[in-house]
């Protein structure tokens, strides 16, 4: 535990690029891990071309580029376990929830089962998301 | 008010920085406070000392400094974004075995848990990016 004062925020990152063509998803991704030191109320959003950044199957052998995809598998292990993805960003690319990577957590409080961190949410849940935050920061 | 600052674009590419340094002395000016400014992404190079913008327009790390001087800002340059970018305190050169530092005066080198600080302790954390 960092420098927090045992105040727990509401913490929305919002990612809304491609994962390789700039370096805005790996280095929102970076925020995220070392943020999960802080013990706050986090989430994700994956809007617009963000959701790219959770497509399964993942090569970066044409690019020379690190596939960093594997990582947001750990996300549940490090408590980080909403994750919403805009359902309109993903129908409008030609996708659905079964191209994305199948992110899980351990439910402590259901006997640790295991259970999926994605949610789809539309505009409007959005929306109400983004409104309940203390602090959104927006990749 | 306390506020956090981000600046996620570097300077004269985009106006972010423009923006972030005019909303920042604006709010100083007002009387609120600055918890910290923190440098991410491209903004990592507001902080270099080796810009050399023509005479007729803007110096905008020479702003940010400063700016830093007469309030006491907090300017944190996050240290991963900046050591791939090529920022280096006197520290981080030595560390890493390179021949020169370029942090301009004013601005520090620290990590990510800076910014979670800033979103944390600040009423409201302002994120300026492209």
């Amino acid at each position: 535990m960092e420098e927090g004062g045992g105040v727990t925020k509401k913490f929305l990152y919002v990612n809304r690029k491609a994962p390789y063509g700039s370096i805005y998803a790996l280095e929102s991704l970076e925020v995220v891990l070392i943020g999960a030191a802080f013990e706050q109320d986090v989430s994700l959003a994956f809007i617009d071309d963000g959701v790219y950044q959770l497509k399964k199957n993942q090569s970066t052998d044409g690019i020379g580029m690190k596939n960093f995809s594997p990582t947001y598998n750990a996300l549940g292990d490090y408590d980080i376990n909403k994750i919403y993805v805009d359902k309109d960003s993903l129908e409008q690319r030609g996708l659905s929830l079964d191209d994305l990577m199948n992110l899980t957590y351990e439910d402590e409080n259901d006997n640790y089962a295991e259970k999926p961190s994605i949610s789809l949410v539309n505009s409007e849940e959005l929306a109400a998301l983004m409104e309940q935050q203390d602090v959104v920061l927006s990749f | 008010m306390k506020l956090g600052i981000m600046v996620s674009e570097g300077p004269y590419q985009h106006q972010a920085s423009d923006s972030a340094y005019n909303f920042t002395k604006a709010a100083l000016e007002k009387g609120h406070e600055i918890f910290r400014v923190f440098f991410y992404h491209d903004g990592v190079n507001n902080a270099t000392r080796l810009t050399v913008p023509p005479q007729d327009d803007r110096n905008i790390v020479n702003r940010w400094s400063e700016l830093a001087k007469q309030y006491d800002l907090d300017l944190v340059v996050c240290i991963a974004a900046a050591q791939r970018r090529g920022l280096l305190d006197e520290n981080e050169a030595k560390r890493n075995g390179k021949d020169a530092n370029n942090i301009a005066e004013g601005f520090r080198i620290s990590g990510l848990g800076q910014l979670i600080e800033a979103g944390i302790q600040s009423e409201r954390l302002v994120v300026f990016g492209d």
